[in-house]
Formats: structure tokens, C-alpha cells, sequence
């Protein structure tokens, strides 16, 4: 006779524990538009490339930012900061919209505790960039975008969904692959930040938003 | 020996409260009331009921002006609530 109420505590139990120590209300729809926006992002910077002077430097993933015109620098920040403002805008709204179907709020202690963990390895490849930037080897920035990106996830994905931490194996994979085949940057850059999250991103969403 | 339901759960907001805590290193007051979506009365209550059994300890500091007051279970609490989970399974398992 008690037994309805045994099986709503067990699962009532369940859900408090998932929701208070993890952030569960990530939108697998942010990580697919996100991919979007970077697709489109890598299409525009390869144009670029083509139409530069300094291709064969690309090329070769080898160069004296001391020497070289620093105008291609600035376009590629200020295209790659585009792309990552527009990921962040749209990834907040999907998922505060997603946050209020799952009845969690947008920041609490598991958000809070997932961007912490996310934030630290992300700084340190973000000033590991600047300093491999900084001594020319503009070759080696991508495979390492991709490497600190992946390290990122994976110390995150302890507070939320599996498939971040999916996502960020793949990542350091992809990577470490990069780092061999140096010289095709803008492309490992349209896999990782493009169709890796287009592809986990669908994941997510198929799993845990289709209703 | 079959484990016994303990009546210290049998309240929906004690059991909450407890299912936090077991993977939250101290939480906070309001955290928790959100979580749980109680009122202030109601959560203190039954907070007070599993401090006086030793199943939590409480920590109160000071966050500028404003004083906050976190929880944390106990090991007496933590085997408490595993032995009530263990109860709960062999119950529903029981049953099949």
C-alpha cells in the first residue's frame, strides 16, 4: 500500500541530487547554433586568408608578428571574438529558456561551480595563445585553442550533462592531431569549435530537449 | 537484517534537505530553500528536528554584514540516510 509512496521518494531523491549538483539545463540547441556561427566564422576567415598577402606565412604556421602587418591579426580577434560573443549571447537565452522547463534556475551553485572549473583551464590557454602568438608561432595556436578547450570542458563536465565531457575528449583529441598537421589550422578549428558541437550538440538535444 | 524505513525521512522536506546534502559539501540556507522550494519556517523546522538527531552540523559565519548559515551531514547522518535508501530498495525490490 506504501509502495507508490517508496517509489516517489526514491525518485524524488534522484532528482534533488542530480539538480542540486549539477547543471543540467545546458542547451544542446546553443551547441548547434554555436557550431553554425563558427562554420560560418572559419568560411569568412579562409576567404580572408586567400586574399592575404601573407598566405604563404599561414601556410607555414610560421611568423614574426614583429615583421609581418599586424592588420590580419586584428581581423582574425575581432572575427574570432565575434563568433564567441554571439556562441555566449545565444547559448545564455537558450539556456535560460531551457533552465525554466527543467525548473532549475539559471545560476546556482552547480552553474557557478561548472564555469569556475571551466574558466581556469580556458585562462590558461588563453595566455598560452598570447605567448605562442607572441613568439610567432601563430602555427601552433590552433591545436592549442582546441587542447585548452577540451581540458576546459572536461574539468566542467563534472557539474553537468555526460556529453560535455564527451565533447571534450573529442576536443583534445582533435587537438593533438592539429598540433601534427600544422598549417591547416582554420580547418581543425571549423571541426572542433563547427562540427563537433554541431554533432554533440544534437546529441544533447536529442537525449534530453525533444519532446 | 533487513534495514528499517526510518522515520526521520518520512517528511518530504527532510528527505530533500538530506538527498542535498549527501552531494553537497555544506549548503547554504537560501540554496537549499530554493531547492526545495519551502519557506523560511518550514525548512528551519525541519532542519532544526535532523540537527537534534546528529544526522547534520551547521556552520555560521559572516558574508560582510549579513550572517549565513551552512549545513553539512554527518557520518551519522550519512549511514542514516544509506541505510533508509537501502530500506526503500529492498522494500520495492521486494515486490517484484
Amino acid at each position: 500500500m506504501d509502495n507508490n509512496k517508496h517509489f516517489e521518494q526514491l525518485a524524488e531523491i534522484r532528482s534533488l541530487m542530480e539538480k542540486s549538483s549539477r547543471f543540467i539545463s545546458l542547451s544542446g540547441l546553443s551547441g548547434i547554433l554555436a557550431g553554425t556561427y563558427a562554420l560560418i566564422g572559419a568560411f569568412i576567415a579562409r576567404k580572408h586568408i586567400k586574399n592575404s598577402e601573407n598566405y604563404l606565412e599561414f601556410i607555414e604556421g610560421y611568423s614574426s608578428i614583429y615583421r609581418t602587418d599586424l592588420t590580419d591579426y586584428q581581423f582574425f580577434i575581432a572575427l574570432g571574438f565575434g563568433v564567441m560573443a554571439l556562441s555566449l549571447i545565444t547559448g545564455f537565452i537558450l539556456t535560460r529558456r531551457r533552465a525554466r522547463d527543467v525548473q532549475q534556475k539559471i545560476w546556482d551553485k552547480a552553474a557557478w561551480r561548472m564555469l569556475i572549473n571551466m574558466a581556469i583551464p580556458m585562462a590558461a590557454g588563453g595566455m598560452f595563445c598570447a605567448i605562442l602568438l607572441h613568439h610567432g608561432y601563430i602555427g601552433m595556436v590552433a591545436p592549442a585553442t582546441l587542447l585548452f578547450y577540451g581540458l576546459a570542458l572536461l574539468n566542467g563536465s563534472k557539474y553537468t550533462l555526460d556529453t560535455i565531457r564527451h565533447l571534450g575528449i573529442a576536443e583534445i583529441a582533435l587537438g593533438l592531431i592539429a598540433a601534427f598537421d600544422i598549417g591547416n589550422g582554420l580547418f581543425y578549428w571549423a571541426a572542433g569549435f563547427g562540427v563537433l558541437h554541431i554533432l554533440y550538440g544534437a546529441r544533447m538535444w536529442w537525449k534530453f530537449e525533444r519532446k | 537484517m533487513i534495514e528499517k524505513i526510518n522515520k526521520a525521512f518520512e517528511s518530504r522536506v527532510r528527505l530533500g534537505a538530506m538527498s542535498v546534502l549527501m552531494v553537497n559539501d555544506w549548503m547554504d540556507f537560501n540554496s537549499l530553500k530554493s531547492l526545495l522550494d519551502v519557506t523560511d519556517g518550514n525548512l528551519s523546522s525541519h532542519i532544526t528536528a535532523l540537527e537534534k538527531l546528529d544526522y547534520i552540523e551547521i556552520r555560521k559565519e559572516f558574508v560582510g554584514k549579513r550572517p549565513k548559515t551552512s549545513y553539512r551531514v554527518t557520518q551519522l547522518g550519512r549511514k542514516a540516510f544509506q541505510d533508509h535508501l537501502k530500506a526503500l530498495e529492498n522494500l520495492l525490490s521486494g515486490l517484484q
